[in-house]
């Protein structure tokens, strides 16, 4: 493997970022065309990688397309390492994906656009980086990077309380940072000779650490991914960050960054603490479960389409963390991957859509509209669907990764109880998705408000037509996309039953 | 025979010579080329940086003047200060101190010059004698705006304090004086082993000893308490000495620090070998700087104030390094220092410019600087984002060190405060940032910094970036620093 496809991925849009940068500020469409190049490579890049890894590798647990490790600061052990497996490429596929889609979307955005684009070029940079990093220090510097970006693009271009809800962001992402460099810092210094190499380190820490500092690094590494995921309790920035956030961030932050928080868990707390992940599990599963229930209930109270799908995406990732508690079954570990990857697409979706309406009835207030139907029936079919594909009707994707994450829950004994009432949140979710399609798009159309909306364009239509198409596929055949990461998580379930 | 050795001295005579150059060429030249001076000023340092890299090495005076690695990557770090320090005072120069722009020039070469022999003391008086001869220029150049009354009243300020401290560590030195017979640093190390098992004979001398200079080192590093004097000292000097006073000036304590504790008080470090320990009682100050630093930054209206208190709470970061009194511990302190030099140093520099064009330090007055000078608040941001510590900039490897040092030598407590302060800090680095860049005003003036300035600003900005991704080569030498002080 002489192509080295992962480091492309990582700095071609980071060349954008400086393409961009150089630019002159008042040409917007060169911008634009620009940034969509360099993220439209990217994408292009992913999906080979994808197709190459499926017919390829996908037999093997083993991290491919590997690069290094190259000495970085050989006085700290810190590498250039970087390596993907069967978790890692669905998470970049999503990546490149949502991210291209994501510039379409942006295309609106009229005010300061140079700094937009570059902004979003570097979080994309951040983005593929964790996905690819194997050594600690790589691995941390990219998971900061996105947070400067992510802080820009929702302080400048965010809506009323913008500021409020960047600083937020900030100070809560990196409050949980801060515990895992603490936590890499004790395994490095525990580790004997001294490494950063997470590869290694999966294989060796369970060995070289006695109890207390593994409880304290598996807390440490917790907090920090938890926050990103977010788990209840650490979820209030969540709300704020997507609410504020222009329609193309939420995209990204729900599609893309909530994710990092279970990758690290899987990527990291997990095999390398399997011994943690066993005596934890069970309230791992309860907070799942706390945010499966409360997510629902409280999506249930919005006034406000955008927080609705901010909150369904609380109450979403509740899957993942009940599924990641069942830590021996392969079905519960696809199951959330499965989750991961297919609430990105409904969610980004469906956060695109609401965008649509917001840019042209500028309101988001769920009672404010009844029977759009009437007068967007291409929109009000897109938003049905993918709203059914969010309360996980069967042929879609939605509930290919519920149906996995509870079964796998439930053969797992000590989860029994747990799986049993986590599967209220599917009628939960059911009621606040229905009663949000029944009052915005069902009932009596207010001709005298809302007839100078337009239907959904073109470029709209194309932006979510990938989504859609692969959240049925998904849902109809979903074995190419196990079959890619079945043997990494037949691994990953070997190396927790140490 | 004694061995003289006087060519090791070379950059340090020719600095000295240079700011009396510079003297006479202001007076030669009726004080009208306020550009030529200032660049001849930093043309000098840029000449003694290259006479420091041909003469370096060995030992003179009889060990009284070290040219280890510990006094050549510090020297660096001087030069490094008073080189952005010039260069951002073109326009001070230009228009608020016209009577006096050779002497002001001449005055911070000289105060260069202290540092350079401090960093290089291999004895006690000669450390001495390099810290006064750091502090004496820089009490006349706090107190550079005549008319001012803030400056006059900083350089009043700041000359008692200084006075004081100096008093405070010269009577520490001559305790450890009285006990060990020497003033030589590595001597009086082997000196104190030796008395070492009549420790309770010596333990009560030695203890005020160590306080005592603790006290004096830490009222020049404004160290927690001994930190009252900094804010007001910062916001009435003229923002390049600031500059210098927080950097360059502060860079030398904390040589005399390393020398002191970390060399010479090597024993003490640690419970292990002795009931006391200084280690312990840094660790606390270093605590309280983090905490205190940070918290009260929150608060500030002023961006030199808040800056004064950041750096307060920098200081403390570097004595995370310190107590680890390790290989790493010492590198770290070195790095940090390195990087600290271009944030800071580049930080100031924004502030200075600003102030010249605008005549207000407010962080208010920053509302959305971005649109209108887009360069400056980007520049701004990039410091900024490193003296919080976020990657890929060099504040990231620097905080990164220390607190693997910190980890290294158990102070774990102390790495987990140290980083929760980080994310309060971020908090009052990014409310300038959210002015400069969320705010919708749109301000009424666009600031084109003149061209010496942007070399320190592109300067800055580029030591953060290449060696935020690049850390290792100044991080090797770092390294090789700790040998100089026996680890």
């Amino acid at each position: 493997m002489n192509f080295p496809i992962l480091s492309y991925l990582i700095f071609i849009p980071l060349l954008g970022f400086l393409a961009v940068l150089f630019l002159p500020k008042e040409k917007h469409n060169a911008i634009r065309w620009v940034a969509s190049i360099f993220s439209f490579i990217p994408m292009v890049l992913a999906f080979w990688l994808t197709f190459d890894y499926y017919f390829a590798f996908s037999g093997s647990a083993d991290f491919v397309y590997v690069e290094g490790p190259f000495e970085w600061i050989a006085p700290i052990h810190a590498q250039y390492f970087l390596g993907v497996d069967g978790i890692s490429v669905p998470m970049l596929f999503l990546t490149g994906l949502l991210s291209f889609l994501s510039i379409i979307v942006s295309f609106n955005i009229t005010h300061r656009v140079k700094e937009y684009f570059a902004f979003f070029l570097l979080l994309e940079t951040g983005m593929i980086g964790v996905f690819c990093a194997l050594d600690f220090f790589l691995f941390y510097v990219f998971w900061e990077v996105m947070l400067v970006p992510m802080y820009f693009l929702i302080g400048v271009w965010g809506g009323p309380r913008k500021e409020y809800a960047a600083i937020k962001f900030f100070l809560y992402t990196l409050f949980g940072s801060i515990f895992m460099l603490v936590a890499i810092l004790i395994l490095y210094f525990t580790s004997e000779p001294h490494t950063l190499n997470i590869v290694e380190l999966i294989q060796t820490a369970p060995g070289f650490m006695a109890r207390t500092p593994q409880m304290i690094c598996f807390i440490f590494f917790f907090v920090a991914f938890a926050i990103k995921v977010p788990v209840w309790p650490f979820h209030t920035w969540l709300p704020d960050a997507h609410v504020e956030a222009p329609t193309a961030v939420s995209v990204i932050l729900a599609g893309v960054l909530l994710k990092m928080g279970t990758y690290g868990m899987m990527r990291i707390s997990w095999p390398m603490f399997p011994e943690m992940v066993r005596y934890f599990h069970i309230p791992i599963a309860l907070l799942g479960l706390i945010a499966i229930i409360y997510g629902a209930l409280v999506s249930m109270a919005q006034k406000d389409l955008k927080k609705l799908v901010a909150y369904s995406s609380v109450s979403h990732m509740g899957y993942c963390m009940l599924a990641l508690a069942a830590y021996g079954s392969v079905t519960a570990m696809a199951g959330c991957m499965f989750q991961m990857f297919s609430h990105g697409l409904i969610t980004g979706a469906l956060f695109m859509l609401v965008g649509v309406i917001y840019d042209r009835a500028h309101t988001r207030e769920i009672a404010a509209f009844g029977g759009l139907g009437v007068k967007l029936p291409v929109y009000t079919g897109l938003m049905v669907l993918f709203s059914m594909a969010s309360l996980g009707l069967p042929g879609m994707s939605g509930f290919v990764s519920e149906f996995m994450v509870f079964v796998g829950a439930f053969i797992t004994p000590t989860l029994k109880v747990i799986t049993a009432l986590a599967v209220l949140g599917v009628v939960l979710t059911a009621g606040y998705m229905l009663r949000m399609v029944q009052n915005v798009f069902l009932g009596e159309f207010d001709r005298s408000k809302w007839n100078h909306l337009t239907e959904i364009n073109v470029r709209e239509i194309l932006m979510v037509s990938p989504l859609a198409v692969l959240t049925i596929v998904i849902g109809v055949y979903p074995s190419p996309l196990s079959n890619i990461m079945k043997a990494t998580l037949q691994n990953l379930v070997n190396l927790m039953a140490r | 025979m004694p061995d003289i050795n006087l060519e090791i001295l070379i950059p340090e005579i020719f600095l000295f010579l240079w700011a009396l150059f510079l003297f006479v060429f202001d007076l030669g030249t009726k004080r009208k080329n306020h550009q030529l001076i200032g660049y001849l000023a930093m043309f000098g340092v840029a000449v003694a940086a290259l006479l420091l890299a041909a003469y370096h090495g060995g030992q003179g005076f009889n060990r009284m003047f070290l040219s280890d690695n510990l006094a050549l990557f510090f020297k660096v770090i001087f030069l490094g200060s008073a080189f952005m320090a010039i260069g951002s005072s073109f326009d001070i120069a230009s228009q608020k101190i016209k009577h006096h722009r050779g002497e002001y020039y001449g005055l911070i070469l000289f105060s260069t010059v202290g540092m350079m022999f401090l960093s290089s003391a291999g004895e006690l008086i000669s450390l001495y004698i390099g810290l006064e001869l750091t502090t004496i220029p820089l009490y006349a150049l706090v107190a550079y705006y005549k008319d001012d009354r803030t400056s006059v009243e900083s350089g009043l300020k700041y000359l008692i304090v200084g006075a004081f401290s100096s008093a405070i560590l010269l009577y520490g030195l001559s305790l450890l004086y009285g006990l060990t017979g020497t003033t030589d640093i590595v001597e009086m190390k082997l000196n104190l082993s030796l008395v070492f098992i009549s420790f309770e004979r010596i333990g009560p001398a030695l203890i005020l000893a160590m306080i005592m200079v603790i006290a004096g080192i830490g009222f020049k590093l404004a160290l927690v308490p001994f930190h009252m004097w900094a804010p007001d000292v910062y916001q009435g000097a003229p923002t390049p000495i600031t500059a210098l006073l927080s950097v360059g000036s502060k860079a030398a304590g904390v040589v005399a620090f390393l020398r002191i504790f970390v060399d010479g008080l090597y024993g003490f470090a640690d419970t292990i070998m002795s009931p006391l320990n200084w280690g312990a009682v840094v660790a606390v100050l270093a605590a309280a700087a983090v905490v205190l630093g940070n918290i009260t930054a929150l608060y500030q209206k002023n961006i030199k104030r808040m800056l004064a208190y950041s750096s307060i709470a920098q200081i403390g970061y570097v004595m995370i390094g310190m107590v680890a009194v390790s290989k790493l511990g010492i590198a770290s302190v070195g790095f940090y220092m390195f990087i600290y030099l271009f944030a800071n140093m580049g930080a100031f520099a924004v502030a200075t410019i600003f102030n010249d064009k605008t005549g207000s330090d407010s962080i208010r007055a920053y509302a959305g600087l971005s649109r209108t000078s887009p360069a400056l608040a980007a520049f701004m941001a990039v410091f900024l984002l490193s003296l919080a510590g976020i990657p890929p900039l060099g504040g990231f490897a620097a905080k990164y060190l220390v607190f693997a040092a910190g980890i290294e030598a158990g102070y774990t407590w102390l790495v987990i405060l140290g980083l929760l302060m980080a994310v309060v800090s971020l908090y009052y680095y990014a409310y300038v940032i959210k002015m400069m860049y969320f705010s919708s005003e749109t301000p009424s003036f666009s600031i084109k910094s003149p061209l010496s300035a942007n070399i320190v600003l592109v300067l800055g900005v580029a030591g953060l970036l290449v060696f935020g991704i690049y850390p290792e080569p100044i991080l090797n030498f770092a390294l090789t620093t700790a040998r100089s002080l026996g680890f």
